[in-house]
Protein backbone atom coordinates (compact mmCIF):
# COMPACT_ATOMS: atom_id res chain seq x y z
CA UNK A 1 0.00 0.00 0.00
CA UNK A 2 2.97 2.38 1.26
CA UNK A 3 4.66 1.66 -1.74
CA UNK A 4 1.66 2.01 -4.42
CA UNK A 5 0.82 5.61 -2.53
CA UNK A 6 4.42 6.51 -3.09
CA UNK A 7 4.47 5.55 -6.43
CA UNK A 8 1.57 7.49 -7.54
CA UNK A 9 2.93 10.43 -6.09
CA UNK A 10 5.87 9.93 -8.41
CA UNK A 11 4.01 9.59 -11.13
CA UNK A 12 1.30 12.47 -10.57
CA UNK A 13 4.76 14.57 -9.83
CA UNK A 14 5.77 13.73 -13.65
CA UNK A 15 2.10 13.95 -14.61
CA UNK A 16 2.21 17.50 -13.73
CA UNK A 17 6.02 18.34 -15.17
CA UNK A 18 4.88 17.10 -18.16
CA UNK A 19 1.08 18.92 -18.18
CA UNK A 20 3.51 21.98 -16.85
CA UNK A 21 5.46 22.12 -20.12
CA UNK A 22 2.61 22.49 -22.23
CA UNK A 23 2.82 26.33 -23.60
CA UNK A 24 0.04 28.75 -24.55
CA UNK A 25 -0.75 28.61 -28.19
CA UNK A 26 -1.11 32.22 -28.82
CA UNK A 27 1.45 33.27 -26.41
CA UNK A 28 4.43 30.37 -26.92
CA UNK A 29 6.57 31.46 -24.54
CA UNK A 30 3.96 30.85 -21.17
CA UNK A 31 3.60 27.70 -20.53
CA UNK A 32 0.63 26.98 -18.67
CA UNK A 33 2.38 26.71 -15.49
CA UNK A 34 3.26 30.12 -16.14
CA UNK A 35 0.02 31.34 -16.46
CA UNK A 36 -1.89 29.90 -13.72
CA UNK A 37 -3.92 27.73 -16.10
CA UNK A 38 -3.14 24.35 -14.79
CA UNK A 39 -4.62 24.10 -11.44
CA UNK A 40 -4.37 20.50 -10.26
CA UNK A 41 -3.04 16.88 -11.28
CA UNK A 42 -4.53 13.53 -9.44
CA UNK A 43 -3.84 10.07 -10.33
CA UNK A 44 -7.04 7.60 -9.79
CA UNK A 45 -7.29 4.29 -10.70
CA UNK A 46 -4.30 4.93 -13.31
CA UNK A 47 -6.05 7.41 -14.93
CA UNK A 48 -4.30 11.25 -15.02
CA UNK A 49 -6.90 13.91 -14.29
CA UNK A 50 -5.90 17.41 -15.27
CA UNK A 51 -8.02 20.68 -14.17
CA UNK A 52 -7.37 23.57 -15.96
CA UNK A 53 -8.96 27.05 -16.01
CA UNK A 54 -9.52 29.67 -18.55
CA UNK A 55 -8.39 33.58 -18.31
CA UNK A 56 -11.33 34.44 -20.18
CA UNK A 57 -14.91 32.79 -20.46
CA UNK A 58 -14.23 32.77 -23.98
CA UNK A 59 -11.31 31.82 -24.62
CA UNK A 60 -10.29 29.77 -27.66
CA UNK A 61 -7.51 28.48 -26.89
CA UNK A 62 -8.59 26.29 -24.13
CA UNK A 63 -9.57 23.21 -26.60
CA UNK A 64 -6.15 23.53 -28.08
CA UNK A 65 -4.44 23.26 -24.05
CA UNK A 66 -6.88 20.39 -23.55
CA UNK A 67 -5.32 19.08 -26.33
CA UNK A 68 -2.25 19.61 -25.94
CA UNK A 69 -1.96 18.34 -22.56
CA UNK A 70 -3.50 15.04 -23.63
CA UNK A 71 -0.60 14.69 -26.16
CA UNK A 72 2.15 15.59 -23.98
CA UNK A 73 0.90 13.18 -21.69
CA UNK A 74 0.23 10.32 -24.36
CA UNK A 75 4.04 11.01 -25.53
CA UNK A 76 5.36 10.27 -21.82
CA UNK A 77 3.67 7.09 -21.61
CA UNK A 78 0.52 8.35 -19.91
CA UNK A 79 -2.30 6.60 -21.83
CA UNK A 80 -5.39 7.32 -19.72
CA UNK A 81 -5.98 10.96 -18.82
CA UNK A 82 -9.12 13.34 -18.84
CA UNK A 83 -8.94 16.98 -18.95
CA UNK A 84 -11.63 18.76 -17.33
CA UNK A 85 -12.51 22.60 -16.96
CA UNK A 86 -12.97 24.52 -13.37
CA UNK A 87 -14.04 28.23 -12.95
CA UNK A 88 -13.53 28.58 -8.99
CA UNK A 89 -11.53 30.60 -7.49
CA UNK A 90 -11.63 32.53 -10.93
CA UNK A 91 -8.73 33.19 -12.67
CA UNK A 92 -7.10 36.37 -11.76
CA UNK A 93 -3.63 37.85 -13.04
CA UNK A 94 -2.59 37.58 -10.11
CA UNK A 95 -2.44 33.56 -10.77
CA UNK A 96 0.58 34.24 -13.13
CA UNK A 97 4.11 33.37 -12.03
CA UNK A 98 6.79 36.15 -11.43
CA UNK A 99 8.91 33.98 -13.92
CA UNK A 100 5.55 34.66 -16.33
CA UNK A 101 5.52 38.04 -15.95
CA UNK A 102 9.43 38.60 -16.92
CA UNK A 103 9.24 36.02 -19.89
CA UNK A 104 6.40 38.08 -21.27
CA UNK A 105 8.52 41.50 -20.80
CA UNK A 106 11.09 40.26 -22.76
CA UNK A 107 8.79 38.47 -25.29
CA UNK A 108 7.59 42.00 -25.86
CA UNK A 109 4.64 42.02 -24.09
CA UNK A 110 3.94 44.17 -20.80
CA UNK A 111 2.73 42.02 -18.37
CA UNK A 112 -0.31 43.04 -16.38
CA UNK A 113 0.04 44.49 -13.02
CA UNK A 114 0.71 42.76 -9.66
CA UNK A 115 -2.08 43.79 -7.63
CA UNK A 116 -5.13 43.18 -10.18
CA UNK A 117 -8.57 44.57 -8.43
CA UNK A 118 -11.54 46.64 -9.75
CA UNK A 119 -9.30 49.98 -8.66
CA UNK A 120 -6.85 48.42 -11.46
CA UNK A 121 -9.44 47.84 -13.96
CA UNK A 122 -11.15 51.14 -13.42
CA UNK A 123 -7.87 53.05 -12.51
CA UNK A 124 -5.68 55.22 -14.56
CA UNK A 125 -3.07 52.51 -15.89
CA UNK A 126 0.55 53.24 -16.25
CA UNK A 127 2.04 50.25 -18.15
CA UNK A 128 5.53 50.34 -18.97
CA UNK A 129 6.80 50.14 -22.69
CA UNK A 130 8.47 46.46 -23.21
CA UNK A 131 10.80 47.93 -25.73
CA UNK A 132 12.54 50.90 -24.28
CA UNK A 133 10.73 50.74 -20.71
CA UNK A 134 9.52 54.13 -20.94
CA UNK A 135 6.50 54.85 -18.67
CA UNK A 136 5.34 57.22 -21.71
CA UNK A 137 2.59 54.81 -22.78
CA UNK A 138 -1.02 55.23 -24.20
CA UNK A 139 -3.79 52.81 -25.49
CA UNK A 140 -4.39 52.36 -28.88
CA UNK A 141 -7.51 50.02 -28.45
CA UNK A 142 -8.45 48.36 -25.22
CA UNK A 143 -9.01 45.25 -26.79
CA UNK A 144 -6.00 43.48 -28.58
CA UNK A 145 -5.05 40.50 -30.96
CA UNK A 146 -6.74 38.01 -28.16
CA UNK A 147 -8.80 38.17 -25.45
CA UNK A 148 -6.86 38.56 -22.71
CA UNK A 149 -4.06 41.51 -24.47
CA UNK A 150 -5.09 44.67 -25.40
CA UNK A 151 -3.03 47.52 -27.66
CA UNK A 152 -0.82 50.45 -26.60
CA UNK A 153 1.57 52.42 -27.60
CA UNK A 154 5.01 53.93 -26.41
CA UNK A 155 5.24 57.94 -27.00
CA UNK A 156 9.23 57.56 -26.65
CA UNK A 157 10.14 54.68 -29.17
CA UNK A 158 6.86 55.42 -30.96
CA UNK A 159 6.40 51.38 -30.97
CA UNK A 160 3.53 49.65 -30.65
CA UNK A 161 3.07 46.86 -28.10
CA UNK A 162 0.61 44.24 -26.61
CA UNK A 163 -0.55 45.07 -23.25
CA UNK A 164 -2.05 41.72 -20.85
CA UNK A 165 -4.55 43.45 -19.60
CA UNK A 166 -5.42 43.48 -15.51
CA UNK A 167 -8.11 41.24 -14.50
CA UNK B 1 -35.80 17.49 -43.74
CA UNK B 2 -35.08 20.13 -41.18
CA UNK B 3 -34.11 19.08 -37.51
CA UNK B 4 -37.00 19.93 -35.06
CA UNK B 5 -36.71 21.36 -31.82
CA UNK B 6 -36.12 19.99 -28.54
CA UNK B 7 -38.09 20.05 -26.01
CA UNK B 8 -37.03 21.35 -22.40
CA UNK B 9 -38.85 20.84 -19.44
CA UNK B 10 -37.79 24.05 -17.76
CA UNK B 11 -37.68 23.26 -13.83
CA UNK B 12 -37.07 26.85 -11.84
CA UNK B 13 -33.94 26.62 -12.18
CA UNK B 14 -33.39 25.58 -15.42
CA UNK B 15 -35.42 28.46 -16.94
CA UNK B 16 -33.45 30.57 -14.87
CA UNK B 17 -29.98 29.76 -15.99
CA UNK B 18 -31.24 29.12 -19.42
CA UNK B 19 -32.91 33.03 -19.56
CA UNK B 20 -28.85 33.92 -18.53
CA UNK B 21 -27.52 31.74 -21.04
CA UNK B 22 -30.08 33.09 -23.94
CA UNK B 23 -29.12 37.00 -22.75
CA UNK B 24 -25.92 36.20 -23.76
CA UNK B 25 -25.56 34.50 -26.63
CA UNK B 26 -28.41 36.89 -28.26
CA UNK B 27 -26.24 39.47 -27.68
CA UNK B 28 -22.75 38.09 -28.21
CA UNK B 29 -24.41 36.86 -31.63
CA UNK B 30 -25.36 40.41 -32.16
CA UNK B 31 -21.59 42.22 -31.64
CA UNK B 32 -20.56 38.88 -33.80
CA UNK B 33 -22.66 40.47 -36.74
CA UNK B 34 -19.71 43.63 -36.83
CA UNK B 35 -17.22 41.47 -37.53
CA UNK B 36 -15.38 42.97 -40.49
CA UNK B 37 -18.02 45.97 -40.96
CA UNK B 38 -17.42 48.10 -37.52
CA UNK B 39 -15.92 51.90 -38.29
CA UNK B 40 -12.38 51.19 -37.28
CA UNK B 41 -10.52 48.40 -36.52
CA UNK B 42 -10.09 48.54 -32.75
CA UNK B 43 -13.40 48.39 -32.63
CA UNK B 44 -13.74 45.95 -34.97
CA UNK B 45 -11.81 44.00 -32.56
CA UNK B 46 -13.21 45.22 -29.26
CA UNK B 47 -17.17 44.65 -30.50
CA UNK B 48 -16.06 40.95 -31.67
CA UNK B 49 -13.75 40.54 -28.27
CA UNK B 50 -16.96 41.08 -26.33
CA UNK B 51 -19.00 39.09 -27.84
CA UNK B 52 -16.26 36.19 -27.52
CA UNK B 53 -16.73 36.80 -23.84
CA UNK B 54 -20.56 36.84 -24.39
CA UNK B 55 -20.22 33.28 -26.03
CA UNK B 56 -18.11 31.54 -23.18
CA UNK B 57 -20.77 32.95 -20.35
CA UNK B 58 -23.63 31.49 -22.35
CA UNK B 59 -21.51 28.26 -23.18
CA UNK B 60 -21.23 27.90 -19.32
CA UNK B 61 -24.63 28.56 -18.75
CA UNK B 62 -26.26 26.28 -21.45
CA UNK B 63 -23.64 23.40 -19.91
CA UNK B 64 -24.70 24.08 -16.44
CA UNK B 65 -28.69 23.76 -17.57
CA UNK B 66 -28.27 20.94 -19.67
CA UNK B 67 -26.38 19.08 -16.40
CA UNK B 68 -29.26 19.90 -13.77
CA UNK B 69 -32.29 19.26 -16.84
CA UNK B 70 -29.90 15.75 -16.63
CA UNK B 71 -31.90 14.76 -19.90
CA UNK B 72 -30.05 13.80 -23.15
CA UNK B 73 -29.82 18.28 -24.12
CA UNK B 74 -26.53 19.76 -24.67
CA UNK B 75 -25.20 23.56 -24.70
CA UNK B 76 -25.46 22.90 -28.35
CA UNK B 77 -29.07 21.37 -28.53
CA UNK B 78 -30.14 24.37 -26.50
CA UNK B 79 -28.39 26.67 -28.89
CA UNK B 80 -29.16 25.69 -32.46
CA UNK B 81 -32.64 23.67 -31.88
CA UNK B 82 -34.68 25.72 -29.52
CA UNK B 83 -37.39 27.62 -31.75
CA UNK B 84 -37.92 32.06 -31.01
CA UNK B 85 -40.80 30.69 -28.58
CA UNK B 86 -38.22 28.72 -26.35
CA UNK B 87 -36.03 31.82 -26.14
CA UNK B 88 -35.79 33.02 -22.80
CA UNK B 89 -33.43 36.29 -23.27
CA UNK B 90 -34.43 40.35 -22.96
CA UNK B 91 -35.81 42.17 -25.50
CA UNK B 92 -33.09 44.61 -25.62
CA UNK B 93 -30.68 42.15 -26.69
CA UNK B 94 -32.08 40.85 -29.78
CA UNK B 95 -33.02 44.41 -30.87
CA UNK B 96 -31.04 44.94 -34.37
CA UNK B 97 -27.35 46.49 -34.33
CA UNK B 98 -28.46 49.62 -36.21
CA UNK B 99 -25.80 52.24 -36.20
CA UNK B 100 -22.25 52.28 -33.75
CA UNK B 101 -24.20 54.29 -31.60
CA UNK B 102 -27.25 51.93 -31.20
CA UNK B 103 -25.27 49.33 -30.90
CA UNK B 104 -23.33 50.93 -28.19
CA UNK B 105 -26.13 52.34 -26.10
CA UNK B 106 -27.46 48.85 -26.30
CA UNK B 107 -24.00 47.56 -24.92
CA UNK B 108 -23.96 50.36 -22.04
CA UNK B 109 -27.34 50.01 -21.45
CA UNK B 110 -27.04 46.07 -20.70
CA UNK B 111 -23.55 46.50 -19.00
CA UNK B 112 -24.65 48.69 -16.67
CA UNK B 113 -26.80 46.21 -15.11
CA UNK B 114 -24.78 42.93 -16.17
CA UNK B 115 -21.78 44.37 -14.02
CA UNK B 116 -24.25 44.73 -10.85
CA UNK B 117 -26.30 41.40 -11.70
CA UNK B 118 -22.83 39.47 -11.51
CA UNK B 119 -21.27 41.31 -8.79
CA UNK B 120 -24.64 40.04 -6.77
CA UNK B 121 -24.17 36.78 -8.34
CA UNK B 122 -21.10 35.96 -6.46
CA UNK B 123 -22.75 35.67 -3.75
CA UNK B 124 -25.22 32.79 -4.61
CA UNK B 125 -25.58 29.47 -2.43
CA UNK B 126 -25.35 28.18 -6.32
CA UNK B 127 -21.92 26.90 -6.32
CA UNK B 128 -21.71 26.84 -10.04
CA UNK B 129 -23.37 30.10 -10.56
CA UNK B 130 -21.11 31.69 -8.22
CA UNK B 131 -18.20 30.71 -10.31
CA UNK B 132 -19.73 31.95 -13.56
CA UNK B 133 -20.29 35.01 -11.35
CA UNK B 134 -16.63 35.64 -10.70
CA UNK B 135 -15.35 35.02 -14.24
CA UNK B 136 -18.22 36.99 -15.55
CA UNK B 137 -18.54 40.08 -13.55
CA UNK B 138 -14.65 41.17 -14.53
CA UNK B 139 -15.86 40.60 -18.06
CA UNK B 140 -18.84 42.89 -17.91
CA UNK B 141 -16.99 45.34 -15.91
CA UNK B 142 -14.55 45.87 -18.77
CA UNK B 143 -17.46 46.16 -21.47
CA UNK B 144 -19.26 49.20 -19.19
CA UNK B 145 -16.17 50.97 -19.38
CA UNK B 146 -15.60 50.48 -22.52
CA UNK B 147 -19.46 51.21 -23.98
CA UNK B 148 -19.20 53.77 -21.11
CA UNK B 149 -16.41 55.83 -22.68
CA UNK B 150 -18.04 55.54 -25.97
CA UNK B 151 -21.21 57.21 -24.66
CA UNK B 152 -19.45 60.00 -24.03
CA UNK B 153 -17.38 60.50 -26.97
CA UNK B 154 -20.57 59.69 -28.94
CA UNK B 155 -22.67 62.06 -27.10
CA UNK B 156 -20.43 65.04 -26.37
CA UNK B 157 -19.18 64.67 -29.88
CA UNK B 158 -19.98 66.13 -32.86
CA UNK B 159 -23.76 67.16 -33.76
CA UNK B 160 -24.00 63.92 -36.02
CA UNK B 161 -22.93 61.67 -33.12
CA UNK B 162 -25.25 63.40 -30.91
CA UNK B 163 -28.16 62.92 -32.73
CA UNK B 164 -27.63 59.49 -33.42
CA UNK B 165 -27.29 58.42 -29.71
CA UNK B 166 -29.72 60.28 -28.32
CA UNK B 167 -32.40 58.16 -31.12
CA UNK B 168 -31.22 54.97 -29.45
CA UNK B 169 -31.72 56.01 -26.27
CA UNK B 170 -34.81 57.31 -27.01
CA UNK B 171 -35.94 53.90 -28.95
CA UNK B 172 -33.91 51.50 -26.66
CA UNK B 173 -34.65 52.89 -23.00
CA UNK B 174 -38.67 51.40 -22.84
CA UNK B 175 -36.79 48.11 -23.26
CA UNK B 176 -34.79 48.55 -19.96
CA UNK B 177 -37.45 47.66 -17.52
CA UNK B 178 -37.48 44.30 -18.24
CA UNK B 179 -34.32 43.92 -16.73
CA UNK B 180 -35.49 44.39 -13.19
CA UNK B 181 -38.70 42.46 -13.89
CA UNK B 182 -38.93 39.30 -11.09
CA UNK B 183 -41.85 36.43 -11.72
CA UNK B 184 -42.83 33.69 -9.78
CA UNK B 185 -40.18 31.18 -11.21
CA UNK B 186 -37.67 33.87 -10.02
CA UNK B 187 -39.12 34.95 -6.84
CA UNK B 188 -38.95 31.41 -5.13
CA UNK B 189 -34.88 31.20 -6.32
CA UNK B 190 -35.02 34.11 -4.74
CA UNK B 191 -35.75 33.19 -1.62
CA UNK B 192 -33.64 30.06 -1.44
CA UNK B 193 -30.68 32.37 -2.01
CA UNK B 194 -29.70 30.82 -5.54
CA UNK B 195 -30.92 34.41 -7.88
CA UNK B 196 -30.34 37.91 -6.92
CA UNK B 197 -33.48 40.02 -6.73
CA UNK B 198 -32.44 42.35 -9.74
CA UNK B 199 -35.35 44.93 -8.15
CA UNK B 200 -32.65 45.03 -5.50
CA UNK B 201 -30.36 46.21 -7.91
CA UNK B 202 -32.06 49.00 -9.95
CA UNK B 203 -31.23 51.53 -7.52
CA UNK B 204 -27.59 51.26 -8.32
CA UNK B 205 -27.97 50.95 -11.98
CA UNK B 206 -30.00 53.95 -11.81
CA UNK B 207 -27.30 56.12 -9.86
CA UNK B 208 -24.84 55.42 -12.29
CA UNK B 209 -26.25 55.20 -15.62
CA UNK B 210 -27.71 58.44 -15.80
CA UNK B 211 -25.10 59.86 -14.56
CA UNK B 212 -23.04 58.90 -17.94
CA UNK B 213 -25.74 59.79 -20.25
CA UNK B 214 -25.55 62.93 -18.66
CA UNK B 215 -21.85 63.63 -18.90
CA UNK B 216 -22.61 62.35 -22.65
CA UNK B 217 -25.28 65.18 -22.85
CA UNK B 218 -27.78 63.30 -23.82
CA UNK B 219 -30.97 62.94 -22.07
CA UNK B 220 -33.01 59.76 -20.73
CA UNK B 221 -36.96 59.91 -21.84
CA UNK B 222 -39.43 60.79 -19.87
CA UNK B 223 -41.68 57.80 -20.70
CA UNK B 224 -42.51 55.00 -17.66
CA UNK B 225 -44.04 52.36 -20.12
CA UNK B 226 -41.72 49.59 -20.53
CA UNK B 227 -42.14 46.53 -22.92
CA UNK B 228 -41.80 42.72 -21.51
CA UNK B 229 -42.52 39.59 -22.80
CA UNK B 230 -38.64 38.31 -23.57
CA UNK B 231 -38.50 36.16 -20.48
CA UNK B 232 -41.48 34.21 -21.14
CA UNK B 233 -40.62 33.96 -24.99
CA UNK B 234 -43.10 36.75 -26.88
CA UNK B 235 -40.19 37.97 -28.21
CA UNK B 236 -39.86 41.23 -31.37
CA UNK B 237 -40.05 40.00 -35.02
CA UNK B 238 -35.95 39.96 -35.10
CA UNK B 239 -35.56 37.64 -32.71
CA UNK B 240 -36.53 34.72 -35.53
CA UNK B 241 -34.22 36.17 -38.23
CA UNK B 242 -31.35 35.98 -35.95
CA UNK B 243 -31.89 32.49 -35.43
CA UNK B 244 -32.65 31.73 -38.78
CA UNK B 245 -28.93 32.71 -39.50
CA UNK B 246 -27.31 31.39 -36.35
CA UNK B 247 -29.02 28.21 -36.53
CA UNK B 248 -29.34 27.56 -39.99
CA UNK B 249 -26.48 25.01 -40.14
CA UNK B 250 -28.10 22.35 -37.69
CA UNK B 251 -31.10 22.76 -38.95
CA UNK B 252 -30.51 22.38 -42.74
CA UNK B 253 -27.58 18.95 -41.58
CA UNK B 254 -28.92 17.94 -38.17
CA UNK B 255 -25.84 16.75 -35.91
CA UNK B 256 -23.55 18.18 -38.99
CA UNK B 257 -19.79 18.36 -37.04
CA UNK B 258 -16.38 20.19 -38.20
Amino acid sequence: MVIEALRNEELRRHAWEVAAGVVDPEIPVLTIADLGVLRDVAINDGCVEIAITPTYSGCPAMNMIKLEIELALEREGFRNSKVRTVLSPAWTTDWMSENGRRKLQEYGIAPPRAASSRRALFGVDQVTCPQCGSGDTEVLSEFGSTSCKALWRCRSCREPFDYFKCH
Amino acid sequence: MAAASITVSETPLVLYVLRRADDALILGHRLSEWCGHAPMLEEDMALANMGLDLLGQARELYSYAANVEGRANDEDKFAYLRDVRQYRNLLLLEQPNGDFARTMVRQFLYSGFADLYWRAMMKSSDATLAAIAAKSEKESAYHLRHSSEWMVRLGDGTEESHRRAQAAINDLWAFTGEMFEVDRTERALIEAGVAVDPASLRPHWLSTVPGVISEATLTLPNSEWMQQGGRSGRHSEHLGHLLSELQSMQRTFPGVTW
